[in-house]
């Protein structure tokens, strides 16, 4: 088989390992190396590789570098929280500690270029430098220098020096204003359904064979496929799901090729771990607790999201009901429902005030509503209030009006309707009788 | 037949490859300084007046040299400056500082670098002694107690000069214009910079220290000549180690000029940007398609060039979402057709998705509304959503009003390319309602 990455300047052997290690990404190591050239030669002053999330563009770069042996510096741009650390990093990998004790207390981009020019005056690059900075969209929120001097640096410091950015958001959203060195801009495509099959399927178990783990990753991909495409993720669901799915073999209840029953049994099983463990509801240490405690218990799960279910007390329960009523009717329709006359008919309209979200009303307005859904009477003490305050603690509530205003406070209710149903059940109050948009 | 003289040397192809890779990419990639810059020979002419004024007759100038992205700017100061030291008096005389406006961001940083430079007493090595006023006053003392017949004449060139305008009090310029005004130490100041309101910028004390002398590097190519520059671009040296080598490749680069297709891809690159730098960026990328295997640049290697020149991003990272993302773009572009480009939020998107599902029979896109929330803060962290107002602070992340960044021509053009694309979602996007 003819190697796939070829180049002059490096090594058969070297190239071939490189290849093995980028299964599905030759084309794009192959782009890279042509565009890098021989070591020695210069290349294009700054290059941008943009691609989703997962599609290999640091891999190739780290596995490039390494097994080839060029002088480079990765910086991640996440760690980088002032520029101090961006210029030891890079000053560090090429010139060692030395160099990098040289920039002064809070370095500006100016000593930085100096320095540079210094040491590579002293050693010179007899091979292209490469300073390959990940995360590079967190470029733009430093200052407003930086990203164009990065861009000319070649020029700045007049050594064969390439800068590669890696980033998922594309390059028209760098761009300064007044414009500024354009990079080369590569693309590093998603990978497509057969390759995250034949990549997944590189992670088999040893004491399983290829055809059963590539069934097992077939039927994932058919269940996550249209949901989430990114590489990292679905090899955590393979690796997470892979002992339940092998469960009926261990248990001798089916043999390896009986993809049929090895559905039946695995699909509900990944229809679940798509509403918890893929939203990150329950972690992953829980979830392989609960794979191994069986039916019976696994009642017993409980997501992020069901801890905000409180148990409230009776009366700020209405309060709830009696914010969330105030939310999502307009305030002129507040006569109909609650007044003990009915004369008026509306014609029904689209969901539209509960696709805007909730709208902000005064503490007025609250108590009005809520002394007419409570159905015995109810005194105006402090712990009504008090009730109130504590449900803004809970963010069940949200206060819209600032701190200092007292007299005339304002809020927002931050439920679902799903949250407000159950609780209007556990008190028998029909809410859906009292939103304007069911009428 | 007369007898050329070649060299004899016929090196083997790998060697002339690698030749040909390192002497266009010094061209390409380093901006290698040609023998004459082409096209600006009065501008050339001009500055090279100039500049031998103060550095022979001791006579102080301020000029600028405004010119758009990748015009060459930088590149005709190097010309000149090479041909001006080539004087040997000037040679030994003229003092130079190099400043950059996003290297200098501060005053302070500048006149550190430009005390530097110029090697003064309070700089020992490295290091600049003193504070910023005592630097200040330095300086422009040294300065001030030259006249044209016994001091140094003295080259400032400001890179990116519309950032030291934006400087506190405009003082470094400020001071660099008046000592070129008044009978000082002769200095020349060189501006160069992209922008063309630039003097605007200038405080008015500043603006009337200036000389108000522009050197303008607008280019005034036509297409003839825009494909002359790529032939010459591409084009080997007459000293090339192998000759016979050398003229077949500079027959094939020519015959490549000529070609049909590629004159038809040139002259789109031509109508979008003339600029040197868009030409270097296409003419790179057919370079490091040249290997021994195809040791010659032919048509296909410039059409694929210029496909991956004018790739659209955004199309590329639509291929690589999943349907329900897709799906979820799709309702965006539906609510901005129904209700003109107001801005949206989650919820409203989620309905429009479930009015999609109603009218399918079956239910294999009916996800939870977590699930569809994730989606949603995918496309999010891609920026092809944004937040119309960056106040999320007291707002639901689900009421959020969020305004779509794609073109509706992108994404039908994107669900065209996209793979396996389901029947019935790529109808849902094309009908009109909904």
């Amino acid at each position: 088989m003819a190697a796939l990455l070829q180049h002059a300047g490096y090594e058969e052997e070297r190239l071939l390992r490189v290849a093995q290690q980028m299964p599905c990404r030759e084309v794009q190591a192959g782009m890279l190396l042509s565009l890098m050239g021989q070591p020695q030669q210069y290349s294009y002053p700054s290059i941008f590789i943009y691609g989703h999330r997962a599609s290999g563009k640091s891999h190739v770069m780290h596995v490039l570098l390494k097994e080839l042996e060029l002088p480079h510096a990765t910086v991640s741009c996440v760690e980088c929280v002032s520029v101090a650390l961006l210029f030891e990093q890079v000053l560090l990998s090429f010139f060692g500690c030395d160099a990098a004790s040289l920039l002064p207390r809070s370095p500006s981009l100016s000593d930085f270029v100096r320095i540079y020019r210094q040491q590579c005056s002293q050693s010179p690059a007899k091979q292209t430098r490469y300073i390959v900075m990940e995360k590079a969209e967190l470029l733009r929120d430093t200052d407003a220098n930086l990203l164009p001097a990065l861009l000319r640096l070649q020029e700045l410091v007049e050594d064969n020096v390439t800068i590669i950015l890696l980033s998922e958001i594309v390059w028209d959203k760098f761009r300064p204003n007044t414009g500024c060195f354009e990079p080369l801009l590569l693309h590093f495509p998603d990978y497509s359904k057969g390759e995250l099959q034949q990549i997944l399927s590189q992670d088999r178990h040893p004491s399983y064979t290829a055809e059963f783990y590539s069934s097992y990753i077939n039927i994932l991909l058919g269940v996550f496929y249209s949901v989430c495409r990114d590489l990292r993720e679905l090899r955590h669901l393979a690796a997470l799901n892979f002992s339940k799915f092998c469960e009926p073999l261990a248990e001798g209840k089916v043999k390896e090729t009986d993809t049929h029953k090895l559905w039946r049994n695995i699909e509900p099983h990944l229809k679940k771990a798509m509403q918890t463990v893929y939203l990150r509801e329950v972690s992953s240490l829980q979830w392989e607790q609960m794979q191994q405690m069986e039916e019976k218990e696994s009642g017993a799960l409980r997501g992020l999201s069901a801890h905000t279910h409180v148990e409230l007390p009776y009366y700020s329960k209405f309060l709830l009901i009696a914010a969330y009523l105030a939310s999502y009717n307009p305030a002129r329709t507040d006569k109909r429902f609650f007044l003990k006359v009915d004369r008026f008919n509306f014609t029904p309209k689209n969901l539209l005030n509960h696709l805007l979200g909730p709208k902000p009303f005064p503490l007025d307005r609250l108590l009005a509503i809520f002394y007419s859904v409570v159905d015995n009477r109810v005194a105006p003490t402090a712990s009504i209030f008090s009730q109130i305050s504590s449900l803004v603690t809970l963010q069940l509530l949200t206060q819209v009006s600032h701190d200092d205003q007292l007299d005339a406070p304002k809020y927002k209710c931050a439920v679902s309707m799903d949250f407000i149903c159950a609780i209007s059940r556990t008190v028998n109050f029909d809410i859906v009788k009292y939103l304007y948009d069911f009428l | 037949m007369s007898k050329r003289k070649l060299t004899d040397a016929h090196l083997p192809v790998g060697e002339c490859i690698t030749q040909v890779q390192e002497i266009l990419r010094e061209r390409l990639c380093c901006q290698k300084l040609p023998d004459r810059p082409e096209g600006v020979e009065a501008q050339h002419k001009h500055l090279l007046e100039l500049l031998k004024r103060t550095a022979v007759h001791g006579e102080s100038n301020s000029v600028l040299i405004v010119g758009p992205r990748g015009a060459g700017k930088t590149m005709l100061l190097k010309c000149v400056l090479r041909d001006l030291l080539e004087d040997k008096e000037v040679q030994k005389n003229l003092l130079q500082v190099h400043l950059n406006g996003l290297l200098q961001t501060d005053d302070r940083i500048a006149l550190k670098e430009i005390t530097r430079q110029l090697h003064l007493e309070n700089a020992v090595g490295d290091k600049v002694f003193g504070s910023f006023a005592e630097n200040l006053a330095f300086l422009l003392e040294a300065l001030k107690k030259g006249d044209r017949s016994s001091s140094r004449p003295v080259l400032f060139v400001l890179d990116e000069f519309d950032l030291f305008a934006h400087h506190k009090n405009q003082t470094l310029l400020y001071n660099l214009f008046d000592v070129s005004q008044s009978a000082q130490a002769p200095i020349a100041v060189v501006g160069i910079t992209c922008r063309l309101d630039v003097l605007e910028l200038l405080e008015k004390r500043v603006k009337s220290r200036f000389s108000h002398r522009q050197i303008h590097l607008l280019s005034s190519l036509t297409f003839p000549q825009y494909l002359e520059r790529v032939r010459t671009q591409l084009s080997l040296p007459d000293d090339f180690p192998d000759g016979k080598f050398a003229e077949d490749w500079n027959a094939s680069v020519k015959t490549l000029c000529e070609d049909k297709s590629v004159e038809d891809v040139l002259q789109r690159h031509f109508n979008s940007s003339k600029d040197a730098r868009s030409m270097h960026m296409l003419l790179m990328f057919c370079l490091s398609r040249v290997s021994v295997s195809r040791p010659a640049i032919k048509p296909a290697d410039l059409l694929e060039a210029s496909r991956l020149c004018f790739a659209d991003a955004k199309a590329n990272m639509l291929h690589g979402l999943s349907i329900l993302e897709l799906c979820l773009i799709i309702a965006m572009k539906h609510l901005n057709d129904v209700y003109e480009g107001e801005p949206f939020n989650l919820q409203m998107v989620h309905n429009e998705f479930k009015k999609f599902l109603q009218r399918k029979s079956n239910s294999m896109y009916n996800f939870d509304q977590p699930v569809i929330m994730k989606a949603f803060e995918h496309l999010q962290q891609l920026e092809l959503i944004r937040p119309v107002d960056s106040s999320s602070a007291k707002i639901q992340r689900e009421y959020q009003l969020m305004r779509l960044m794609i073109d509706h021509s992108q994404i039908m053009e994107a669900l065209q390319k996209y793979p396996q694309c389901p029947t019935d979602v790529k109808q849902w996007a094309m009908s009109a309602f909904g």
